[in-house]
């Protein structure tokens, strides 16, 4: 019982703590947006060119911008602090746990506020079954949090880890980000997500039973 | 049950014998030998980077040794059971373990909900610790006496059995010395143990010192 109160906890501090300073979405935002603003630049005057690869950049600013979301958790904590959290008697994988929920509801912050930048830039067109962006967006938030908080956890105490984090998350992505454009490709045509949203699944699933088993020792390997 | 009570008849709370810690290929404390008993506050002195603090992490169960044996509450240094003993040992180091955007009242209701057992309910500690008015202040609104006043009422929260203060004092004012002083007191009043890392030539409160120098015992 105690783990989903610990978890719940360490969650409701990150949020707190963005809530007072803004720092992961207020930063990381505008420049998601100016990514998103500059790309189409970059290609030729051609409508229905931009409207294709919309969704495909909007997914892409998400794992190379959102992932800082993910990052700042190493720069927010220091080890004074992580030290007192173990000395409480913890689990590691509740507090793992914490702070994933935590980015994965600031994630799904950014990608809301991002989408309509996306719409109005790229303008994808009408989406028939637009409701099953909704559990495609949480799945790629949620894998992405896991992801970059398990990068977090690894990388921990390394001086290079600020270099280091984003070139592990980046490929790691992959599994989130290519079905996740599959799968807003597929509603755009009116064809079934079945495949991408199963990808997806599997990779959260897969992510959060690694994030779990490893808290533990990634904690006491940290010093 | 009769593993708990075991623990809590343990004498000494910490053992050391032989132990030696590295970071990475660079040693930093080497043959160990020392013994902290129930009731006694003992004092570590010794130049900057003897290895003071990380002697004090040791004890914490927080740093594993690269050799020797220890024991600390009882529980074998690198074992489980010393992840075990962690709620009964409070910590305060250099950097303080509060949330620089919390207000100093939520930190210490941060560590009250997440400990297995609480004392004293934050507001009072804050308040034991002079504090009271400026509960409501963010840690990073706060000057560097009032934070390591909240971290000190950390463990008032907790009150564990065996307190680890490295250089308490830095950033108290005169009039706070003595907030260290009760800390240490009632911690001996719970027949528990204290160790501290300190520069000051009288420290009041410690019945023995002990000086490391080039990462080992010296005296």
């Amino acid at each position: 019982m105690s783990f989903w109160r610990h978890a719940l906890r360490i969650s409701a501090r990150d949020l707190r703590i963005e809530g007072r300073t803004f720092e992961a979405i207020g930063i990381t935002l505008p420049f998601g947006l100016v990514a998103l603003f500059l790309a189409p630049l970059a290609l030729p005057a051609d409508a229905d060119l931009l409207a294709d690869v919309g969704p495909g950049m909007f997914w892409i600013v998400t794992v190379l911008f959102g992932m800082f979301v993910t990052f700042r958790q190493s720069v927010a904590e220091t080890t004074a602090q992580r030290e007192a959290i173990r000395l409480l008697g913890v689990d590691p994988a509740a507090r793992f746990t914490g702070r994933v929920a935590a980015s994965t509801l600031l994630l799904l912050g950014f990608e809301a506020l991002l989408a309509p930048a996306t719409v109005v830039l790229y303008a994808p067109g009408p989406i028939p079954a637009w409701g099953w962006l909704v559990p495609i967006a949480i799945l790629a938030a949620a894998g992405l949090a896991l992801l970059g908080t398990l990068v977090v956890d690894v990388t921990a105490g390394l001086r290079a880890r600020m270099s280091l984090a984003p070139l592990l998350v980046a490929p790691l992505a992959a599994p989130l980000l290519v079905p996740a454009a599959r799968a807003v490709d597929a509603l755009r045509r009116g064809d079934g997500i079945v495949g991408p949203a199963l990808v997806m699944t599997a990779s959260v699933l897969a992510l959060a039973i690694v994030g779990v088993l490893t808290a533990h020792p990634l904690q006491e390997s940290s010093t | 049950m009769s593993g708990f009570l075991h623990c809590l008849s343990v004498e000494p709370l910490i053992t050391l014998h032989d132990v030696a810690v590295a970071y990475g290929d660079q040693p930093v404390l080497r043959n160990i030998d020392m013994t902290v008993n129930r009731g006694e506050v003992v004092a570590l002195r010794g130049p900057n980077g003897a290895g003071k603090s990380t002697l004090l992490r040791v004890f914490a169960t927080l740093l594993r040794p690269a050799g020797g044996t220890g024991h600390v509450l009882g529980a074998e240094l690198g074992t489980s059971s010393a992840e075990a003993v962690r709620p009964r040992i409070g910590l305060v180091a250099h950097q303080p373990a509060l949330y620089s955007d919390l207000t100093l009242l939520e930190n210490l209701e941060l560590i009250a909900d997440l400990a297995p057992a609480v004392a004293i309910s934050p507001s009072k500690a804050l308040e034991l610790v002079g504090l009271a008015a400026a509960s409501q202040r963010r840690v990073s609104e706060s000057s560097q006496g009032m934070v390591r006043r909240a971290d000190l009422a950390r463990l008032l929260v907790t009150e564990p059995e065996l307190l680890l203060l490295d250089e308490p004092h830095s950033g108290l004012d005169q009039a706070a010395l003595g907030l260290v002083d009760n800390l240490v007191r009632r911690c001996i009043g719970r027949s528990g143990a204290v160790v501290v890392v300190s520069h000051l030539t009288h420290l009041g409160v410690a019945e023995r010192s002990v000086t490391i120098d080039g990462g080992t015992v010296a005296a």
